[in-house]
């Protein structure tokens, strides 16, 4: 079944997404 | 008067109604249709699809074409450097935060302008199509639908993380 089609599949998808996104920008950020 | 908080304010705006309007369809509109559907003694969905679908519809995409733009144009001159992530010359954390949101922001938009209303127009009976096509479109503007809803999770964390701090 696809995540998406439950809103709580949907939700915890989107906060997975966001943790992955933060360590993809934690590796490629510039040194500030 | 200052452009920028001006357009910020208009990006504002224009963004909670969009994704206001989202999360509608989706934990609200969506579920709605099928409970209407099961009741078979109820007045049924025809008027959600009549009367609220395109009204709603046309405040969506048209806010979601205001929030773009108002957000590309307080990126301004440093839109090349948000949208390569920070990566190139000058580019800062803020850059690479933004720039994960506007990217976001971009698949969304072509999602509602792409997918969610070409399919919804098919769907409401604003374009003919055959009864396999509405069947097609309805599970192509789900998923699309689902899918914005999954991105602005992310996306409004690095829109607002970007000025003020991320979370984790």
């Amino acid at each position: 079944m696809n995540p998406l089609d439950s809103i709580l599949g949907t939700i915890v998808s989107g906060v997975i997404l966001t943790v992955v996104l933060t360590l993809v920008i934690g590796a490629i950020a510039p040194t500030v | 008067m200052e452009f920028l908080p001006l357009d910020r304010w208009i990006h504002f705006m224009a963004g909670i109604t969009w994704i206001g309007l989202l999360y509608y369809f989706n934990f609200v509109q969506v579920p709605a249709m099928g409970a209407a559907l099961a009741d078979k003694d109820g007045p049924g969905p025809a008027a959600i699809g009549k009367y609220i679908a395109p009204r709603a519809l046309l405040w969506f995409r048209w806010s979601a074409l205001v929030t773009w733009l108002s957000g590309a144009a307080y990126l301004g001159g440093d839109i090349g450097k948000a949208f390569t992530l920070g990566m190139t010359e000058g580019g800062t954390l803020y850059h690479t935060t933004i720039g994960m949101g506007a990217w976001l922001g971009t698949i969304m938009l072509f999602n509602v302008w792409g997918l969610i209303w070409p399919n919804q127009k098919k769907i409401l009976g604003m374009v003919t199509a055959t009864p396999e096509e509405i069947g097609r479109a309805k599970r192509v503007a789900l998923l699309a639908s689902r899918t914005n809803t999954l991105l602005s999770i992310p996306l409004l964390m690095f829109m607002g993380g970007a000025a003020h701090g991320l979370p984790f």
